[in-house]
């Protein structure tokens, strides 16, 4: 093992490496490109036994993984974005051929309008799509995250692919220090791809991604996807426990952190996680017993593990870096509906939309939000959901659309 | 927690730089955050850089707002309201200026009550990152000289031996040259929760589409932009070599920089060259040479 400093994009390359990945699909796309560059160099060194191969969209990309996966080869592929969204028939296509890869997404917002820096609306894209989705914090989260991605998307009872999600700058290009384990150690925990019956070979044909006309077959099929995904839950909890055992690093589908004794709980996922606890330690000096509760694993939903990490709390501060429009934060949203009806639940799930396009989540804005929970809790009175900007951004809005259209305009006429 | 932070242009080899001084702490046992950010890709813009260190694991991210030391590598940028570059600057900060211009003097411009020390600038520009990074490697006073080489070795591993030799011999004469000033920048506090000011939230009103669509509603707006301040080498055209052939400079001029008077001579518009040098390779009478941004001669 080697601890070094490496971006979020160069910890993912090396899940892909110490996996021993076999086949790379690739398409390039900012702030992705680092991982298949990573790759890229270390095939043409002899360092990495493995075919990179370029493809023209990641349409194709996808299309290559899924059915490379489907002869039983290991695959790993990366994107982001607009890419994602570019391959997103297949990413709803590939599930059902329940042939397992992992596929990392450096989150990236969408457009319009165009920007290059992180929020989730891109993965989120995916959440229906039949992908195992484990979130990041960390770069070590994402090295680590990687491996057990393979585990649980190729075990017998799951065989789905999965998603290994981490945000775009303040992972993809942030360098961390790193435990690198040896291809040996890691050897032990993820053995060689076993395909068991996901083969193509010659002499034994196979028809993938048939027509099935009559909604009860097509029932069966997908509900059989559902089944699996929730299935592994339960095979999650095993190769974590595995992973702790092999490397001494502990990665619960939930994170809970100060949370125990917590009368109000920050709820989010990704890298500005960790702001939330830096938040929690603040608070704490100040005497608030405040907690942080992150899912890693967003699908298949670990509906019970919260229910017992937020069972007797307050309040929950539901911080979104999404936005379903016309509705709110899809996390808000999904975490209402694991709670509603069930005994001991926080009362108050207090809705904010933050971190869109990268936009930073500033320490007294963690703070405030607790505030506003807190005072919520007292009244009994849910907040309506708030987007985090201040009255200084909208000034800085107000002369930027001064510049693109009053003036301009005046100017025309 | 050290929080430091590097400004400089695109090319200026500030990720680099910042690189450098994340893996000296990090060879000297300190957990380490470090992070380039820029928008797309380009040489010449304002970027910067940033460098976390601490003896816990790091869990702030993202943009320093408190900085302990704020390195500036392209004296230029101080007066770009859009670099940024005393944002979260207090009488703590230290600032470090490469410039030709006296310390005194940038204190007075900048009306900076704290500390302000300039690295003399380099006759050769590209080694201002290392020098900068040596300099601030000796002002944090917890950096060996043994792992500032180290650092300077792993980060241009795979530069060439003459090129890793010529920035090491700068960075670690720049921590010498800072000797009087070993350990001045120590490290910033956790602000306290109870001790912060309230974020200014607002509502945001629902405005009209035409208003709320993502669009510039004018045409030729790229013309306002002035692009040439994010040159650092100049394309000169020498007239008396320039053939008039009158196509390929201002051809391959990715940025329509270049125009062809009626004469059939080229005109390189500076307001808008980048200073890509596309041109500089591709005249075939080898007429158009580049010189430093920072020379004297000018066309």
């Amino acid at each position: 093992m080697t601890r070094a400093l490496i971006t979020g994009n160069a910890a993912a390359a090396w899940g892909a490496r110490l996996a021993g990945a076999e086949y790379v699909p690739a398409f390039p796309i900012t702030p992705q490109t680092e991982i298949i560059e990573t790759l890229a160099g270390w095939i043409d060194a002899g360092e990495m036994d493995c075919r990179l191969v370029t493809l023209e969209s990641e349409h194709s990309m996808l299309t290559a993984a899924g059915a490379a996966a489907s002869t039983g080869v290991r695959v790993f592929s990366a994107t982001s974005s607009q890419g994602l969204l570019y391959g997103m028939e297949m990413i709803y296509a590939a599930p059902g051929n329940r042939a397992p890869f992992v596929l990392v997404n450096v989150s990236r917002g969408i457009q319009t309008p165009v920007t290059l820096e992180p929020d989730h609306n891109d993965v989120l894209a995916t959440r229906d799509s039949g992908f195992l989705q484990l979130h990041c914090a960390t770069c070590q989260e994402v090295l680590d995250s990687t491996l057990i991605a393979y585990r649980l998307a190729e075990d017998h009872r799951v065989r789905l692919p999965a998603l290994v999600n981490l945000d775009g700058f303040y992972l993809s290009f942030t360098r961390e220090p790193v435990d690198i384990p040896a291809r040996t150690e890691v050897e032990k925990f993820l053995p060689p791809f076993n395909p068991e019956t996901t083969r193509f070979h010659a002499g034994e044909p196979v028809s993938q991604g048939v027509v099935v006309l009559g909604g009860a077959y097509y029932s069966y099929f997908r509900y059989e996807q559902h089944l699996a995904a929730q299935r592994a839950l339960e095979v999650y909890a095993e190769v974590a426990a595995e992973f702790e055992q092999e490397f001494g690093r502990r990665y619960d589908a939930v994170e809970t952190y100060r949370s125990e004794d917590a009368e109000i709980v920050f709820f989010m996922i990704g890298s500005f996680s960790t702001k939330a606890k830096d938040a929690v330690d603040r608070l704490r000096e100040a005497g608030q017993a405040v907690g942080l509760v992150r899912p890693r694993l967003l699908r298949p939903y670990p509906a019970e593990a919260l229910r017992r990490a937020l069972a007797g709390k307050q309040g929950v501060v539901v911080i979104d870096q999404n936005l379903s429009m016309g509705m709110g934060g899809v996390l808000h949203g999904e975490l209402a509906g694991a709670l509603y009806g069930q005994p001991g639940m926080p009362p108050v799930l207090a809705s904010f939309i933050g971190g869109l396009g990268g936009r930073d989540i500033a320490a007294e804005e963690f703070y405030e939000m607790v505030e506003v929970t807190r005072k919520a809790c007292q009244e009994g009175v849910t907040p309506p959901p708030r987007l985090l900007y201040t009255a200084d951004e909208l000034r800085q809005m107000r002369k930027l659309q001064a510049v693109a259209h009053a003036e301009r305009r005046e100017d025309a006429a | 927690m050290y929080r430091i932070r590097f400004h400089g242009r695109g090319g200026q080899g500030m990720k680099t730089a910042s690189r450098i001084l994340g893996s000296a702490f990090f060879l000297q046992g300190y957990e380490v955050q470090d992070a380039p950010r820029y928008g797309a890709e380009r040489r010449g813009a304002p970027i910067f850089a940033y460098v976390r260190a601490a003896r816990q694991p790091i869990q702030e991210r993202g943009i320093i707002l408190a900085p302990d030391l704020v390195i500036v590598a392209d004296d230029s940028l101080l007066p770009m309201p859009a670099a940024g570059v005393l944002q979260g600057v207090t009488p703590r900060t230290t600032l470090l200026i490469h410039s030709s211009e006296a310390p005194e003097t940038w204190r007075q411009r900048l009306n900076i009550a704290g500390s302000l020390l300039t690295l003399s600038a380099q006759a050769e520009p590209h080694f201002a990152g290392t020098a900068l990074t040596g300099a601030a490697a000796r002002l944090v006073g917890v950096i060996m000289r043994s792992a500032l080489e180290q650092a300077v070795r792993q980060e241009l591993a795979g530069l060439g031996e003459e090129t890793l030799s010529a920035n090491l011999a700068q960075a670690l004469a720049a921590y010498d040259g800072m000797a009087a000033h070993a350990g001045q920048v120590s490290e910033g506090e956790a602000s306290a929760a109870v001790a912060c000011p309230r974020p200014d939230w607002v509502d945001l009103p629902l405005d009209e589409a035409d208003a709320a669509a993502a669009a510039i509603h004018a045409g030729a707006t790229s013309v306002e932009v002035r692009t040439g301040l994010w040159r650092t080498l100049r394309p000169v055209i020498d007239y008396a070599r320039c053939k008039r052939c009158w196509w390929v400079c201002s051809e391959f001029c990715p940025d329509s920089a270049i125009k062809v008077s009626a004469e059939n001579y080229p005109e390189i518009d500076y307001e808008h060259c980048k200073g890509c040098l596309i041109c500089v390779a591709q005249c075939p009478s080898h007429a158009i040479t580049p010189i430093p941004e920072s020379s004297e001669v000018k066309p």
